[in-house]
């Protein structure tokens, strides 16, 4: 097999890969580093991102605020070390993102504007109107640009780590343009691989989010992290899960049951519609629940107001909500209310990795949403992931830079040999085409309805334990796909029974820590046990691959300044 | 019976094919769905092998072009109900070579946005990664570039451009609006650097005002205007420094 080889290879190409890629070729541009990713760099997953990038700029904020807004966010499951380093980093970050080209919306005196942001105590969300990630990214891209040692695998799919002894060697890719997979042999890899929201059906992730950079890491004998906390994002588009920006509820839009009532009232009186997202998504499906909400074709929904904003104030700072409304909904905000409800959008857990990104396994990173340090804990707060994916991609190209200095690289023998071993568990588990009698399509939607009403915002033992029997006769079905072709020129079937595979093993994870995890926190909520119990659960879980399923272990939470308190809004 | 609506689309499998088909789908109809959910339906159900880029499904990430009943229109933000009960054609990016169904070569724009230089240049090479502080930038002076920010890179101005049809070489219309974006940016001093290649033969001289690009732009960048405006202030450089004496 071809062995293309590097110093330095990021899997991904969103916000954390882009960043980490140019810092490594700033920092030393002769290293070979390259960027493979699935889709070409600009159509990555952050290019989504609407609201904005949270970071401390102006004079009446701190560092001391933004971490403990962070922690309490968390529900006091983040590690408070690696916050403090979060926010540090995060001013010079954005301003870094500033100078090359990003076009913020300025203040009055030009310099970068401000917003407010659920769970933030001070207007710190930066934001270009309401396409942050997407000006972030190609802000990053095109300054990607600008290095010609930085080389990119664009439509390329990852599909295992080559790991030998506890190093990582390199990747197994395929080229989807030509369907040959090669050894990309490289000293260090960094996963930028994003989130896992396709397992769920009512989501706004992109159809690129397929858990592949956590299962890859499972695979390769490396634990990943607090996998039972996933974010509900209390705003998704009726119908598609498409999001509708958290920054529509910080430019004053109003949530409203089928009463007319302001119903944040009664859950958050403090902070009302800016409330964190865990709590504000859970208010919406008690409203729903209690059959305040109204009726449509795609089941119930709840009102979100923008109208008293004005035309001006809308197309001004949440251009993309009136299009993604109009295009996507029919419904113009201007002079309607927007139907919604809660949408799965955000992985709070992932691939185990430290402040530097550094993983259990030897040379291998993680940035990203793929990554879990942890800042977010239980809970994100909204706009502290895309200044995650600057602070830490960066800090990960960094790390990566120094290991290699000194690294050996894997020897060509070994990674044919351990290539050859995963090509034959390709052709056996995925090419055999016309022999079995299971779609990946059916599967698929299999598995999207369980993960919504089995491991969706609310969660008991019992509905968790029906879940993971499912998943596991989910697994036992794939063991029948079969494909309708064999080509090779972009053979997206094959890909999609690829990410098939990676989100049912990553599935798995979710549910049976979530089953363990009895207590509500942030994002995970269990009916049956609904408060926080710090005596027996303030910890992260750990999950290994084992031949019996998922092993889960813990690990303690990093404590420095902030006691874990009742967290009220 | 449930409504359905007839899909035609054209497939090419160059390990099987020796030319272009065109293969029918009859899916249920919904009012709501737009194509890519209909392109989603016939993979899933109907036809495996069926390929086609996608990805955000809400017409931010621009991977999901392709001509509809001749036009080239995003998949994921035009509906079935603007033909129902027509019929709909789905044909790859015109202009593009195609690689696969739906799929189209896009190399030849990805080199062409690099030559641009798309990123802030400055004289003094430090500033570049100063994070000491940001630029001051008035929103009016954002004005001037922030249209063109708005770019998706989906290529439909290319597949609507004719001059691009006869002359791949032409720059052609979203790259010539990126390099308009950042000449325009107060914080950016790199107008001589683009010069060259905008003003090049293959540059904005090329293009004959056709407009289609503009009309068929998703994200009304309007990259005819740039064209001309970046016409016009190549022009005027040149007088001057013709003026200088110095060319
Ligand atoms: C609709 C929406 C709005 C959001 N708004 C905000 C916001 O306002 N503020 C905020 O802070 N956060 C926001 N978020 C969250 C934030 O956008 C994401 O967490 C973040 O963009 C993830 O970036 P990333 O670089 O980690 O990964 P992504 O941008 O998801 O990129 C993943 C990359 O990995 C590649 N990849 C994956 N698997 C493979 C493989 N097997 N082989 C090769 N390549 C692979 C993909 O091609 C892609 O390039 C939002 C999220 C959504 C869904
Ligand atoms: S200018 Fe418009 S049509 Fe052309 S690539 Fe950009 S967004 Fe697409
Ligand atoms: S899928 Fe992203 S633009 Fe259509």
């Amino acid at each position: 097999m071809d062995i293309l080889t590097h110093d330095i290879l990021i899997v991904g190409g969103g916000g954390a890969g882009l960043r980490a890629g140019i810092e490594i070729s700033r920092v030393n541009p002769s290293l070979k580093t390259a960027v493979i990713s699935k889709v070409y760099p600009m159509r990555s997953h952050t290019v989504a991102a609407e609201g904005g990038s949270a970071a401390v700029l102006k004079a009446d904020d701190s560092h001391d605020l933004h971490a403990y807004d962070t922690i309490k966010g968390s529900d006091f499951l983040a590690d408070q070390d690696a916050v403090e380093v979060f926010v540090r980093d995060a001013t010079n970050e954005v301003r870094q993102i500033e100078r090359w080209g990003c076009p913020w919306n300025r203040e009055e005196d030009g310099t970068i504007a401000a917003r407010w942001f659920g769970g933030m105590s001070r207007k710190r969300t930066l934001h270009a109107a309401d396409k942050t990630g997407f000006h972030l990214l190609h802000a990053l891209f095109q300054t990607s640009l600008k290095y010609d040692t930085l080389k990119r695998y664009d439509e390329w799919h990852v599909s295992a780590l080559l790991v030998d002894n506890g190093k990582v060697g390199g990747v197994l890719a395929l080229n989807t343009r030509t369907g040959v997979f090669s050894i990309i042999a490289a000293k260090a890899v960094i996963l930028c691989t994003g989130g896992v929201g396709r397992m769920y059906a009512f989501t706004s992730n992109a159809g690129i989010l397929t858990a592949d950079g956590a299962a890859m890491t499972y695979r390769a004998g490396a634990p990943i992290k607090d996998m039972e906390f996933i974010q509900f994002h209390p705003s998704g588009l009726m119908r598609t899960g498409i999001l509708i920006t958290e920054a529509s509820r910080g430019e004053g839009g109003y949530l409203f049951n089928k009463d007319g009532k302001r119903f944040m009232e009664n859950y958050a009186p403090s902070k009302m519609e800016l409330a964190p997202r865990d709590i504000v998504s859970r208010s919406i499906i008690e409203e729903i629940l209690a059959g305040r909400g109204f009726q449509g074709t795609y089941g119930s929904y709840i009102h979100l107001d923008l109208r008293h904003l004005g035309e001006a104030k809308i197309m001004d700072k949440l251009p993309m909500v009136r299009e993604l409304c109009l295009d996507f909904a029919g419904v113009d905000p201007v002079h309607e209310p927007i139907p919604i409800r809660p949408t799965m959008h955000y992985t709070m857990g992932g691939i185990h990795c430290d402040k530097d990104g550094k993983t259990p396994i030897t040379g291998l990173y993680a940035a990203g949403e793929a990554g879990c340090v942890s800042i977010h804990g239980a809970n994100r707060l909204g706009s502290n992931s895309l200044t995650e994916l600057l602070v830490f991609g960066a800090r990960a190209g960094r790390a990566a830079v120094e290991y290699v200095s000194t690294a050996k690289p894997a020897s060509n023998d070994r990674l044919q040999s351990l290539a050859k071993e995963r090509m034959d568990f390709i052709q056996k588990r995925y090419m055999k085409a016309g022999n079995g009698k299971e779609k990946i399509g059916a599967i698929l939607t299999d598995l999207r309805k369980t993960m919504d009403e089995k491991v969706g915002i609310y969660r008991t033992e019992e509905g968790l334990k029906d879940g993971i029997q499912l998943i596991q006769r989910l697994k036992e079905r794939f063991n029948k796909i079969s494909l309708t072709q064999q080509s090779r020129v972009f053979n997206t079937e094959l890909i999609q029974a690829m990410e098939l595979d990676n989100m049912l093993e990553i599935a798995h994870v979710i549910a049976l820590c979530a089953q363990v995890r009895k207590e509500s926190r942030g994002g995970h909520a269990r009916k049956d046990y609904p408060t926080r119990n710090d005596e027996q659960f303030l910890h992260h879980s750990l999950t290994y691959m084992s031949k019996d399923g998922p092993r889960r272990e813990t690990l303690p939470v990093t404590i420095t300044k902030w006691q874990p308190e009742e967290r009220k809004y | 019976m449930a409504e359905e609506i007839k899909i035609t689309v054209t497939r090419y499998n160059p390990d099987t094919d020796k030319e272009l088909r065109q293969q029918t789908y009859s899916i249920p109809y919904h009012n709501d769905w737009g194509i890519l959910d209909a392109l989603n339906y016939i993979k899933a159900e109907l036809d495996g092998s069926l390929t086609y880029r996608w990805s955000c499904r809400m017409a931010v990430c621009g991977s999901c072009g392709m001509m509809v009943n001749g036009t080239p229109r995003l998949a994921c933000s035009t509906y079935l109900n603007e033909f129902y009960p027509g019929e709909i054609t789905l044909e790859p990016l015109a202009n593009f070579p195609i690689i696969r169904d739906l799929v189209v070569e896009l190399t030849d724009f990805m080199e062409k946005l690099k030559e641009v230089k798309p990123w802030i240049i400055r004289k003094n090479k430090s500033d570049e990664d100063d994070t000491s502080s940001e630029y001051i930038q008035t929103t009016k002076q954002m004005d001037n570039y922030y249209q063109q920010t708005l770019c998706i890179n989906c290529t439909l101005c290319y597949a609507a451009c004719p001059v691009y049809g006869l002359h791949p070489d032409f720059v052609g219309p979203a790259v010539i609006a990126l390099g308009y974006r950042y000449n325009n940016d107060s914080r950016d001093q790199g107008k001589d650097e683009r010069r060259k290649f905008l003003a090049s033969e293959d540059g904005v001289w090329k293009c004959t005002v056709v407009g289609d690009c503009t009309e068929v732009c998703p994200k009304h960048v309007d990259p005819s205007a740039s064209i001309q405006r970046t016409k016009v202030d190549n022009a005027t450089n040149w007088f001057f420094s013709f003026l200088k004496g110095n060319k």
